[in-house]
């Protein structure tokens, strides 16, 4: 007889799994992951070049200004953790979870449901570091060709910062899609979405809004994480950066929480 | 063939119908009648061209060679025109889930060209004939899997069809909900609709086919009523015995070589147990016992369409 | 019957009123989400209208860079237009089209009735082009409430947006036709869409992308559609120009058709 030996896996091995499952998955399709990291750049070019002729310098805070790439560009970064983060927490989650519905199947192993939550939010934030560096490369070689986009050896900051606004729109977005019943309400989601992309000072700086509105704006999650990202490539950090860092990292947590509580309830009930 | 060959005009009649996809060949040269009223099943394992052939009558997949024609028409030039009068119960219930039961009816009937008056009155008509009434305003997606059955033989109904096409119709079902649709199928054979169906069942085809045919490997292998291929194939009753199995051994009844020699016209020797195909499954006990074998256990039973199955396809898995 | 049957089976006619069928289930299904439909159709122009044309405008403008000195909003607001039915025409094509053919059934079931597969195409193609006029008008109505547009002629981008809607719907109903699975549409959306709403004119003169990038843009239906708007809602129409926009439109629609004709016939009936 074999005698049953209680096997205590580190922290995080468990969540692996389900980064290895998603990794499996993905091997065939390749293609889809490859391709994200060229839409931020599309945007670079079009808004930065092309919309930056039209504009020219645009002031930062603290007095200097910058051309208009090098202003959108952070922004850009920030974006796009953002919405590959809520992709893949909306959409790809919601799938897996009423309708493939393989975390059925997961957790009647020793995997816990936390075990999940931490597994999904570990593979978004591998998918959009791949797209962090890659965007921060290209930005970097840009900048050699004497486009000047990265002006401060601080910008290689900003990949440990994408990495942040992703961990905390992952776990914001998978904590609301644990509410979803239908793939209609994602439009209430992208809702919420869209104004932010919008409007968090991503485009244009948000000096022109009324103050009550400006003070608004500095409380959504996505002008922290420009905010973040935009001091570290424009080297104009701050102590506010801390806010920053600490807004972040609590919206993803709490986000977690609430997931694992909420799966408890939709898988084991 | 000759002597099965229906009396009356067939509603469907194929002869050396192929189907191929690309250099794979799904329906090898296939002859059959159906004649009206009548309930015809095709019976065979997965793979063996049943689904292919009913897709060709049904007109939505095109004869590769050979000839087959539904109420008389040719399905490549009046393919519309035979679907007016067809009924399709598909092997995937294809719902739509976003609509509600009702509403997967109504729609359905608009697709016949019928008023939406019309089609709301058939529609409330078979959502009782299939017992589903008090769901009519559901979402098709939480009912149960007999559920969903029922309403797509509702919505096969739609259209008043006088040839129903059901492919695998109670797959997956539980026996309450199989037998619920028997008993529909049934009714409507006695209401002169002639049922053409596949199945895997032998118990179904037995329930509900008066003639059926037997397909294996893209070809047809035997044609009759279910008694005419237990005569012809099998014999009245099968005895089945098991052994125990002796030290050392890998099957049962590996022992026993010779001593049930003549004891009946076949005998199977299957690695759990000794199948005896014997008009007399009492006498063949007897006879056994005398020559001093102590089976087991001892079952004699009626052949049945199963024992014909597997005598004409075989043991061995296909897919 | 062989003669009967010589006259009536004509499996090349175009259309057949069967295919109002297929627009009436869509609109069945459309019942009950209608409103968040309207909703993101309302909110979604304005929100880009305001961020864009009036927020990044105020920067723009600043420099009255634009031909004509044109505000960045009226420049922007027919090119949002179009592109949204685009998007909106580009997207049903895609997952809704395969998840009919596919993961749903819909056109297995229909195609057991005396629906062909022209009329599932066409059917769907209305819907969609239904679909996209709901949407421009809602549009539309954004543009009234802003003030971003110069002239009445703007109510005319509507039916250019449709036209514009359906230029991408009809080639990619029937690329989807084609696929087996739906990660074909990825590359589609992100080396194709998405370029196309970033490049075609919509936020920037054409005339400030590279000079070798220029005569891409030219080619691409979005480009046609976006200038014919803007002239329409600028109130600058040259009739020549106009017409060639919305002619080369027209023809991408017929040759979609005609794939799409070819490719669902060759994926339904087999």
């Amino acid at each position: 007889m074999l005698a049953l030996r209680t096997y205590r896996p580190l922290p995080l091995t468990r969540p692996a799994r389900i980064v290895q499952r998603n990794m499996l998955v993905y091997r065939h399709s390749f293609m889809v992951i490859f391709s994200g990291f060229f839409e931020p750049l599309f945007y670079l070019f079009s808004m930065g070049f092309g919309v930056g002729a039209l504009i020219g310098n645009v002031p930062l805070g603290n007095g200097s200004s910058v051309s208009y790439a090098v202003f959108i560009a952070p922004a850009l970064l920030a974006s796009s953790s953002m919405n590959g983060a809520i992709y893949e927490t909306s959409n790809n989650f919601f799938y897996k979870l009423k309708h493939a519905k393989i975390y059925d199947a997961i957790i009647a192993t020793p995997m816990s449901l936390t075990d999940v939550a931490r597994g999904e939010v570990m593979w978004a934030l591998m998918r959009g570091s791949l797209y962090a560096v890659g965007f921060i490369v290209v930005v970097a070689v840009l900048g050699l060709a004497g486009l000047g986009l990265l002006t401060s050896p601080l910008g290689l900051l900003a990949f440990p910062a994408a990495m942040v606004v992703g961990y905390a729109f992952a776990g914001a977005g998978m904590a609301a899609t644990t509410f979803v019943r239908q793939w209609r309400d994602f439009d209430y989601m992208q809702l919420a979405i869209m104004p932010m992309f919008l409007f968090s000072g991503t485009f244009y700086p948000i000096d022109a809004y009324p103050p009550a509105l400006q003070a608004f704006v500095q409380c959504t999650p996505l002008y922290r994480g420009v905010h973040l990202i935009r001091a570290l490539t424009t080297g104009t950090p701050d102590a506010t950066l801390l806010i920053d860092l600490a807004y972040l990292i609590a919206l993803g947590s709490i986000g977690l929480a609430i997931t694992s509580r909420r799966l408890g309830k939709l898988l084991q009930s | 063939m000759p002597e099965t060959a229906p009396a009356t005009a067939p509603l469907i009649h194929a002869r050396g119908l192929r189907k191929c996809f690309g250099a794979f060949t799904a329906v090898d040269g296939v002859d059959f009648d159906v004649a009206p009223g009548e309930a015809f099943g095709f019976l065979g394992p997965n793979g063996a061209g049943k689904t292919s052939t009913m897709r060709m009558i049904g007109t939505v997949s095109p004869v590769t060679s050979g000839t087959l024609t539904v109420f008389g028409l040719d399905p490549a030039r009046h393919g519309a025109k035979i679907r007016t009068r067809l009924g399709v119960v598909p092997q995937a219930d294809t719902l739509d889930n976003e609509l509600s039961v009702l509403e997967n009816l109504l729609i359905y009937g608009r697709y016949f060209d019928l008023s939406w008056a019309e089609s709301r009155r058939r529609a409330i008509e078979l959502l009782e004939f299939v017992q589903l009434t008090d769901r009519a305003n559901d979402k098709v997606e939480p009912l149960s899997g007999g559920m969903k059955r029922r309403l797509v033989i509702a919505r096969s109904l739609i259209n008043e069809p006088s040839l129903l096409l059901l492919d695998e119709p109670t797959t997956g079902l539980d026996p309450q909900a199989r037998h619920l649709l028997w008993d529909r199928l049934y009714r409507l054979k006695q209401r002169g609709v002639t049922l053409c169906l596949t199945t895997h069942y032998m118990d179904e085809a037995e329930q509900l086919c008066d003639r059926l045919v037997v397909m294996d490997r893209a070809k047809i292998v035997a044609e009759g009523s279910p008694r005419q291929l237990i005569e012809k194939y099998v014999t009245k009753e099968v005895l089945e015995l098991r052994f125990p199995r002796a030290e050392g051994e890998a099957d049962d009844s590996a022992h026993l070589d010779g001593q049930l020699d003549g004891l009946a016209e076949r005998i199977e020797q299957l690695p759990d147990r000794v199948l005896v195909y014997t008009a007399d499954g009492e006498a063949a006990v007897a006879t056994a016992f005398e020559r001093g074998l102590r089976p087991a256990s001892v079952l004699v039973r009626r052949s049945t369409l199963e024992d014909v199955f597997l005598r004409l396809t075989g043991r061995s898995l296909i897919e | 019957m062989t003669v009967i049957g010589l006259r009536i089976a004509r499996p090349g006619a175009i259309a057949s009123r069967r295919s109002l069928r297929v627009l009436e289930h869509d609109l069945l299904v459309f019942r009950r989400g209608w409103f968040s439909y309207l909703l993101s159709g309302l909110s979604q122009p304005f929100l880009y209208l305001v961020a864009m044309g009036i927020g990044l405008g105020l920067y723009v403008n600043r420099n009255g860079s634009l031909p004509g000195g044109v505000p960045y909003l009226d420049y922007i607001a027919p090119a949002l237009l179009v592109t949204q039915a685009m998007m909106a025409g580009a997207f049903e094509a895609a997952w809704p089209i395969m998840g009919k053919i596919t993961w749903d059934g819909t056109y297995e079931a229909a195609l057991n009735t005396p629906l062909s597969a022209c009329d599932l195409l066409l059917g769907d193609l209305m819907w969609i082009g239904f679909r996209a006029t709901l949407l421009s008008v809602l549009f539309l109505l954004v543009i009234a409430v802003l003030g971003a547009a110069a002239s009445p002629l703007v109510v005319l981008a509507v039916p250019v947006a449709v036209l514009t809607a359906l230029a991408f719907a009809a080639p990619i109903m029937a690329f989807t036709a084609t696929q087996s699975r739906d990660s074909g549409f990825n590359a589609l959306f992100r080396f194709g869409i998405t370029p196309l709403f970033l490049f075609s004119g919509t936020f920037f003169p054409i005339e400030k992308l590279p000079l070798f990038l220029q005569p891409l843009a030219w080619i691409t239906p979005l480009y046609h559609g976006v200038a014919a708007a803007r002239s329409l809602s600028l109130g600058q129409v040259e009739p020549v120009g106009l017409t060639v926009h919305i002619s080369a439109l027209a023809v991408v629609v017929v040759a979609g058709v005609a794939a799409g004709r070819i490719t669902f016939r060759r994926r339904l009936v087999v």
